[in-house]
This record gives C-alpha cells, structure tokens and sequence, in this order.
C-alpha cells in the first residue's frame, strides 16, 4: 500500500522502514510521471491530431493538404503514433511522434516552440523573474496569514474575531481580477508609485514586483488566515494546552511557545507541496503585470495554441507537483517524531 | 412562437426538479430534516440564501428560451422563426435589451461619453457630446436630471417599504400563527433577534434587496443605471445575463463531478486492494497536472470539433450553449479528485466498523452495503461538496475567459464582462462602470454562496463549527504583556 502515505498522512511504513518507504513513494512518484505523460500524449495527439494542429495554425484560408504535410514535416510531426514500420531495427519504437516528442521531455529536451525557439532556454531564461515573484508572494504572504490567523485565535470569540472573519469570507468571495485590477488602480494609477506593469533584471526588479507581490499577498489573505485560524482553534481546544494553562501560564505564552508551534506542523507540511511549483509562476498575475515568467509564457502558448509549449508545462507543472508530495512525504517524517513510532 | 431547449436549460430545470425531490423526501424523514433544520437557524446563511434566492430567479427566467415567429413573404406555405433566440429574462428586461446607445455612456447619463461631430441649429458643426438615443430622453431640459432621478429614488424607496411591510407582516404572521403565539409578541421576538430562525437577518436582507431592486427597476426605464459599454449594449442587462452562465457553470460542474467522485471513492474505499491502487494511481495521476493547464488543453481540443461541426447548431445561441456545458464537462471531469479523495478516507472508516461486518456476517451483497449502509453515511460530504465548489467555479469561470478557455466570446459572463472591462480601465477618463457592476453582480453572488455553504457545513459537520453565536461575543481586550 505504497500510494496510501502521502494522501491520507497514515503511518504505515510497511517492509523496509523508513528508508525503504522513500524509495518506494519515489518509484510511485516515477509511475505516476509515466501516468502524467501518457495522458498528455494521448490529449494532444490522439483527440487533437498534428492535423487538426497544422490546420488551426495555418489558417482556415490556407489549408491545402500539402501544406499541412509541409508544416508536419517542418516541426517533425509526420511520424506515425507509437509503432513506425518504415524504420528499420530499434528505430521502428524510437523513430515514432511519442518517443520524440513525449518521451523526451523526460531528458528534459522539449523541441522548439512554434516560432522555432528553443524550449528548454525559454524556460531557463524565464524562471528567474518568476521565482522573483513567487518566493516573496509565498513567504510573506506565509507569514501575513499566520499572523492574522494568530490575532484572530488570540482574541476568538470576541468582536474582533467575528469582524476578522466576516472580513476574510467578504476578501475570499472578491474574483482575484479585481485584486489585481484594484491594486494598478490604486498605487500606480492614482499614486503613482510604482510602474504599473513590465520588468527589468537586476536589482531594478524590486520596483516592478513589489506590487505584484502586495497584491498576491493581499488575495490570499481572505481564505489563507481564515484556514490557518480553524487550524489554531483546533490546537487551542487540546489537553495540553488546558494543562498548560492550569500551570498558570499567560494566555501569550500559551499561544506562542505551545499552540503557535504545535500549529505549524499541519501549516508548514500543507505549505510544502505548493513550494516546487513556485516554478511555474502565476498565471494571472504575471500576464497583468507583465512580467516575462513562466506563467505568462504558458498563457501567451495557450492563447497562440502553440502546443508544443503547453505540453511541456503541463509536464513540468506535474514534475513539479509531484516532487511536493514527495517533499510532503518526507517533512511529515522530519517534522512529526510520533509518526515513526508507530 | 417556437420553443427552443438548450442543453443547459434541460439540465437545470432537471436539478431543480431534483432538488423540490429532494426537498420533499427530506421533509418527510425527520432525521434528514435536523441538519437543515441547523442550517435555518443561522443568520449568514439565512441571508446568503435569500439573495441566491434572487439570483436563481433571475437565472430560471433566463433559463426558458424560444423564437419568435417573424413576418417573411410566404408565410403561407410556411412559418419562419427569428434567428434570434430569446428568452424569459430578455422579454422581461425588453427595454433594456432594445434600447442601445451609439457607445460608451456613464450610469445614468443624459449625453454620451465620447465625443462627436454634430450639427448645430445654425448649421456648423461642432464637437461635442451628444445627447443620449434613450437615457434621459425624456427631459426637456438636462438640469433637471438630478432632480428626476432623486425623486425617481424617493418614490422607488416609499413603495419598496410598503412592499417590505407587506412581506414582512405576512411572514410574521405565519410565523406567529405557527408558533401559536401573538402577533405582536412575535414582533417583539423578531426585532430582538430572539427567534430560533433568525427573522431579524431575513428581514434585513429582503429589506435591502427589495429597495435595490425597486430602485434599479425605476430608474432603468428611463435611465442606463450602468452605463453602456463600448457597443451602446445596457451594462446591467449584461450582468443580468451573467448570472446565469455562473449559477449554471457552478451547479452543472458539480453535478458532473458527483458519479465519477461518488462511484470511484466509494469503490476505493470500499474494496481496497488493488482496486484502491488502480483508483489512487488513477486521481493522483490527474491531479497532478496543473489544473488550469489541463482545463485549457482539453478546451483547446473540443474548439476543434465544434468549430469542424458548425453546421450542427442552428444558432449561435445553441453554439455558444453547447461550449457551455462541454465547459461545464470539462471542469468536472478534472475535478472530481478532491470528492473521491475524501469519499475513500470516510468509507474507508465506515468499512471497519460492526454495523458493516454484521452485514457482511448476514451475507449481504456488496452492491446493496454500500447502497443502503455506505452512501447514505457518506452523503452529508457529498452534499458538502456540492455547496462550498460553488462559489469557486463561479470565480474560475471569470480566470478561464480572461485566459481565453472560458465561455464562448458570445456569451455574456462576468468572465468576458471583465476581459473587456480591462481594456476600458486604460481609456482616460476611465471607463469604471463596466468593471464596477461585474464585481458588484459577482461578489454579491459568491458571498451569498459562501456564506449559505458555510451554514451548510457546520450543520453536516459537527467537526467544523465555525458559527458564532452573537450574543457570546465579548468585546476584545489587550493582553497583559508585562507580568505584574
């Protein structure tokens, strides 16, 4: 029952404790990549044919059949599914569209985008700005949200809390657009304080990010603190916490040195899995702002139906997601000694 | 007059029967009507399902469609239909449908937002801005704008409480003679919120919406209460038509969800083994791909064959219906993961306990433990998860059009309501109104959702209270952080 770890948090190791776990949920992760891959091909080969590929992107006025056998032939995509009978030898499995244009990305080798860019440089060269908005969105708005998350515990059952939580239900309930939208509205609009969208490398990024971020930050206040608040509330009603309130400590210490830290467990390992994909960048945001990521290239691919891309960020996406679990598989190990000793 | 059922209509109007099933069956098994029963008594929840209330009727009566029959030469031989597909809602807000101005113009404006080449009285032409086709139209003199929608305001005001009063006094009514106690007792009981249904939160919100409506009602017969966008299109009849693109993309996904997530986690949790294995590697597998990404690839895919089979569709009303609920589809097949996960956690406990091994000990098949011992125990996360997706679907379906894999162009959503807003924010003088009545119309819809699913929760849920009770609150006070 190799699958069961990372989903429902159960403890059994089974055979070979828990360096044997590892390795099994790291061929599992292996297997379910191969999963990932086989999906994709069959959506962006079997539903979607080359055909039906060249055809969108040749235009409905332009379509001859020649053509579209010369743009097959130009990108590579005139190969048969998975078994090519022309070819000679080992080549009959290799020579094949699924090998080379699915089995690859395995090695990291994505092909070229329609415009005859190289993937895997685009890629390289876009992390960068990505991680510049994704790190500082991630940590701060981590820290943001347990603090709200902390006051509101603090104070529970009192008119601050309920206005808190009346507050976070109306923020969770505004689309992400307006965040967006409102936040260049106001600060660089109406302020003037920073520039309202773009990027440069360097240390000038801090003033093309900075709102970006404060307005990641502030979309993920509503159900972030909300979250982190019902997860408090659930320490806060333990044993321990009564006891240790009988020994006459003050509520702060209460809070901090035993329910802040006991809290952080279910925070921090539900905080893991999001970490790789930070990668990816933000869709939205990045296309709003204008910032050269990650997440505005996958939304330029989808918008210019250029496939070759989108196929490769679905497979990183993926890579990246599930190399959280496994990051989640191995933080409830570190992080929770109880959890070995069963 | 031909009627016309679009696939969504179907399906909603099948939910709906669904639901008054539903209903019926529950308010004949008292132990189905105790949770509901919870969910009445809480003052958010009450509030959010009186203003959902609202905006399902507004989507049911867009949710009736047909064609008019139109004039054409050999009417004899056989009779023509309009192209156009209407439906409840249009012939209702016919004068906010039918009335377009030229371009832009500001809410409640008499003269249009752009400027324009018009010819004077003396016969020199002048650049300014035109009066309005319809806004305002009928006011000899403009000045008196101000004071016509005030008034317009007043008298909307006046007969709204009247209205209110009624409903109130009639619901106070029944309520007393339910509770068989005095009328003006029951009065008191209300306006100090000391009823077990909270009729103070009721009647506030009613009291609101009712003079919002009333208000908006009189002044869009002679006013663009919204504005117009760019195509001279009334701004708030497109939030009208809004609303239902995301009452139907929030109830219909979930509905999608229900077989594959009810099916697939009860067989996991239920069978375990290899089935389980099978089923995990299954969901992880899907999960695993970002969702956004998969939603667009797979919405990329269906484009091409309903651009291929264009000649299927009759009208573009049918067309941009159809992209709908493949949307819908498609949405629902990639998530249906989160439903399964938790259906086998709980069935996976459920399995263990005695009141199944004695079923199994009395031979009882497997199909019928896990119909009649399994899936009404499991029900109450089911029903869970059908209220609290909601509200995030309506919020994805405005992320998917700006990404451009939402509805169709055609169709009216606060998605493309918003997309088009954008490019309007830039224009200086901003145009602000199309964007500030989307976020209007969508946050009073999410709220409203959020706030009933969260009544919903807590009453199926006895592990997640949230509720507060108003009359616990205490008024915060500073801690000591000097020990004395």
């Amino acid at each position: 029952m190799a699958a069961q770890g990372a989903n429902v948090g159960t403890t059994d190791w089974g055979e070979g404790g828990m360096t044997g776990y590892l390795i099994r949920r790291c061929l599992y992760a292996v297997l379910i990549l191969i999963g990932v891959n086989l999906l994709t091909f069959t959506l962006f080969f079997k539903v979607n044919t080359p055909d039906d590929m060249a055809r969108m992107q040749l235009g409905a006025k332009r379509v001859t059949p020649d053509a579209i056998v010369k743009w097959k032939a130009e990108r590579g995509y005139d190969k048969p599914l998975l078994y090519n009978d022309q070819a000679a030898g080992l080549a009959r499995l290799t020579d094949t569209l699924y090998v080379q244009k699915s089995a690859e990305m395995f090695r990291f080798n994505f092909g070229r985008a329609d415009d005859g860019r190289d993937i895997s440089r685009e890629i390289y060269g876009r992390m960068w700005p990505s991680l510049a908005l994704a790190v500082p969105t991630f940590i701060i708005g981590l820290m943001v949200n347990i603090t709200i998350a902390l006051m509101m515990a603090f104070f529970r059952a009192t008119y601050l809390d309920f206005i808190g939580v009346v507050l976070c239900v109306a923020m969770m309930s505004i689309s992400g657009l307006f965040y967006i939208i409102g936040g260049q509205y106001l600060i660089s609009k109406l302020w003037n304080l920073v520039p309202i969208s773009g990027y440069q490398g360097g240390f000038d990024a801090a003033r093309f990010v900075i709102l970006p971020v404060v307005v990641g930050v502030v979309s993920g206040i509503g159900s972030g603190a909300r979250w982190y608040r019902t997860i408090f509330l659930e320490e806060i009603g333990k044993d321990y916490v009564r006891t240790a309130r009988a020994k006459g400590l003050s509520e702060v210490t209460v809070l901090f040195r035993h329910v802040l830290k006991n809290a952080m467990i279910p925070i921090l390992t539900g905080a893991v899995v999001v970490i790789p994909l930070l990668f990816m960048g933000s869709l939205i945001s990045e296309s709003f702002f204008g910032i050269p990521g990650l997440g505005s290239y996958t939304i330029d691919a989808i918008q210019a139906q250029d496939f070759a891309v989108v196929r490769s960020m679905v497979f990183i996406g993926s890579a990246l997601y599930i190399l959280g679990l496994l990051l989640t598989d191995l933080s409830y190990t570190l992080v929770d000694p109880r959890v070995r000793l069963e | 007059m031909m009627a016309v059922i679009l696939w969504t209509d179907a399906l909603v109007w099948v939910l709906i029967l669904t639901i008054v099933a539903y209903g019926w069956h529950v308010s004949r098994h008292a132990h189905l009507a105790v949770p509901w029963r919870r969910v009445t008594h809480s003052p958010g929840g009450m509030s959010g399902l009186v203003v959902l209330l609202l905006l399902v009727l507004v989507g049911l009566l867009d949710s009736v469609h047909f064609r008019f029959k139109v004039d054409s030469p050999d009417t004899k031989t056989k009779t023509a239909y309009s192209t156009e597909v209407q439906s409840l809602l249009d012939v209702a807000a016919g004068h906010l449908r039918t009335r377009p101005e030229k371009t832009y113009s500001a809410p409640l404006a008499t003269r249009s937002f752009a400027k324009e080449l018009v010819e004077s009285a003396e016969g020199k032409s002048l650049r300014e801005f035109p009066r309005l086709r319809h806004g305002g139209s009928h006011l000899k003199d403009e000045a008196l704008q101000q004071r016509d929608v005030f008034v317009t305001c007043l008298r909307a005001l006046a007969l709204a409480l009247v209205a209110w009063c009624g409903v109130a006094g009639l619901i106070v009514l029944l309520v007393a003679r339910h509770e068989q106690q005095r009328v003006a007792d029951m009065w008191g009981e209300v306006w100090r919120g000391e009823t077990a249904v909270p009729w103070r939160a009721v009647l506030s919100t009613l009291l609101a919406l009712i003079a919002a409506v009333f208000t908006v009602t009189a002044l869009s017969v002679d006013y663009h209460v919204f504005g117009t966008d760019k195509v001279g299109q009334d701004v708030l009849y497109l939030s009208l038509k809004s609303i239902r693109t995301g009452l139907v993309i929030g109830t219909l996904t979930t509905i999608v969800t229900l077989p594959f997530g009810v099916f697939l986690g009860l067989a996991a949790g239920y069978f375990r083994g290899w089935v389980d294995d099978v089923i995990q590697y299954g969901y992880t597998t899907l999960n695993s791909i970002p969702g956004v990404l998969l939603i667009a690839a797979a919405v990329l895919m269906m484009q091409v064959v309903l651009d291929t089979h264009a000649d299927f569709f009759p009208t573009t009303e049918q067309r941009a219906d159809a992209r709908l609920l493949v949307l819908c589809v498609i949405l629902g097949l990639t998530s249906w993961t989160g439903l399964a996960r938790l259906l086998r956690g709980e069935t996976l406990k459920l399995a263990q306990l005695e009141y199944i091994q004695a079923a199994h000990a009395f031979g009882v098949g497997h199909l019928r433990i896990i119909m009649r011992h399994i899936l009404p125990n499991v029900m109450h996360i089911v029903l869970i998860a059908l209220v609290m997706d909601f509200s995030g679907l309506v919020l994805a379906e405005a992320v998917l059009s700006y990404v451009g894999v939402g509805v169709d162009p055609s169709m009216k959503s606060f998605g493309t309501m918003i997309n088009s807003a954008r490019l309007e924010m830039a224009r200086d003088p901003m145009v602000w109104w199309s964007l500030a009545s989307a976020f209007v119309f969508m946050f009073l819809m999410v709220l409203s959702a959020n706030l009933f699913a969260d009544a919903v929760r807590d009453a199926f849920d006895p592990r997640a209270r949230t509720d507060f009770r108003p009359w616990r609150l205490r008024m915060p006070r500073l801690p000591k952080l000097v020990k004395s």
